[in-house]
């Protein structure tokens, strides 16, 4: 393990410790679940551990038959921002269904009224 | 059969410059039918023109949403209404002037007879302008991959249901591909479909309205992402 610290791991550690404090604030808000926090904090810990220790995505790397541990970090990250944005999509789409049923239920309530 | 209730839905968004027409016509129709209660329900789709009030004025029941929801909000909100009324069944009838009233008994007799659940009327693929023949056909084979059930003209908004499809469907979609989600329920709780003829009127207006081309690779997308849900 390479004890010398680089400047740019103090800023992503700094970044990442910020990260890892909101995903607990949500989680005591109550806007996060338990599962989404348990994976958001996941990524941001392994995450951490990478930057800590750069040879971590190197042994994953080697374990799951890539050759590079950066090449790791980035077919991660991509899969990772696919499914983020499929999962934002799907939100997107549950929310829109929400604010229809919100609509329909004024528009039934009033028409009723009127009746 | 005297006292059942006939509620005809209307999706309208904008329509203040047809609706007039088309509710004066529909009325007159449904004055044939003698032996069913009937309700004319226009479901406003956040218009931003006089469509309610026009509505309005012809003693039709007029249900208005706040804001714009698409088609598939405008149907779910008439079907809702329908359950609510406990109507026996329904009819969906564009507000943009292309479906003939006069069809109307040809779209309700498979209903009437109980030879079916659903009842689709379908437009004369031949007498369509290209594009829509291409749309159409395209509708045709995504909804048949996906529900496995081959319609002509999935994509018609002329629509007859009995109170067994009434009560069994449920609207989930809110553009334009809840055409294709019928058959999702068709499919889903077995329920007798019927095609039937009918005839359309084009005009500059209605081809306006009606199903945009770019709408079809739309559809595709969320029926897809409807899966994964």
């Amino acid at each position: 393990m390479n004890l010398t610290i680089l400047p740019i791991q103090i800023i992503l550690l700094i970044f990442l410790v910020f990260a890892v404090s909101r995903v607990v604030l949500r989680l005591k808000e109550g806007s996060l679940t338990l599962g989404a926090f348990l994976f958001w904090a996941g990524i941001w810990v392994t995450a951490g551990l990478a930057v800590i220790d750069p040879g971590f995505t190197s042994y994953i790397a080697l374990k799951i038959g890539i050759q590079r541990g950066t090449d790791v970090v980035i077919y991660l990250s991509l899969f990772l921002l696919f499914y983020l944005i499929f999962r934002t999509t799907i939100l997107m789409e549950n929310l829109r269904e929400e604010i229809t049923k919100l609509t329909r239920e004024i528009a039934l309530l009033k028409g009723r009224e009127k009746k | 059969m005297k006292n059942e209730k006939l509620i005809i839905v209307l999706p309208a968004f904008n329509e203040a410059s047809v609706i007039d027409r088309v509710l004066e016509n529909l009325k007159r129709e449904l004055l044939l039918i003698s032996n069913l209660q009937k309700e004319i329900v226009v479901v406003d789709d956040g218009s931003i023109d006089k469509t309610s009030q026009i509505a309005h004025k012809h003693g039709v029941m007029v249900i208005k949403h706040l804001i714009n929801r698409g088609l598939g909000g405008a149907l779910g909100t008439g079907l809702e209404y329908a359950k609510m009324s406990k109507a026996a069944m329904m009819v969906t009838f564009d507000a943009d002037g292309q479906h003939d009233a006069k069809d109307i008994l040809s779209i309700l007799n498979p209903i009437l007879n109980n030879r079916a659940d659903v009842v689709i009327g379908v437009r004369n693929i031949k007498k369509m302008p290209f594009d829509r023949r291409v749309i159409t056909l395209f509708s045709s084979i995504v909804t048949f991959v996906f529900f496995g059930i081959f319609c002509q003209d999935t994509q018609s908004g002329f629509r007859a249901f009995n109170l067994k499809a009434i009560n069994s469907l449920k609207i989930k979609t809110q553009r334009m591909e809840v055409s294709s989600e019928f058959f999702y329920g068709i499919k889903k709780h077995k329920l007798r479909l019927v095609e039937v003829p009918i005839r359309v009127i084009y005009t500059p207006y209605s081809l306006k309205k009606g199903q945009q081309n770019s709408n079809a690779v739309k559809i595709l997308l969320k029926l897809i992402l409807r899966l994964f849900r």
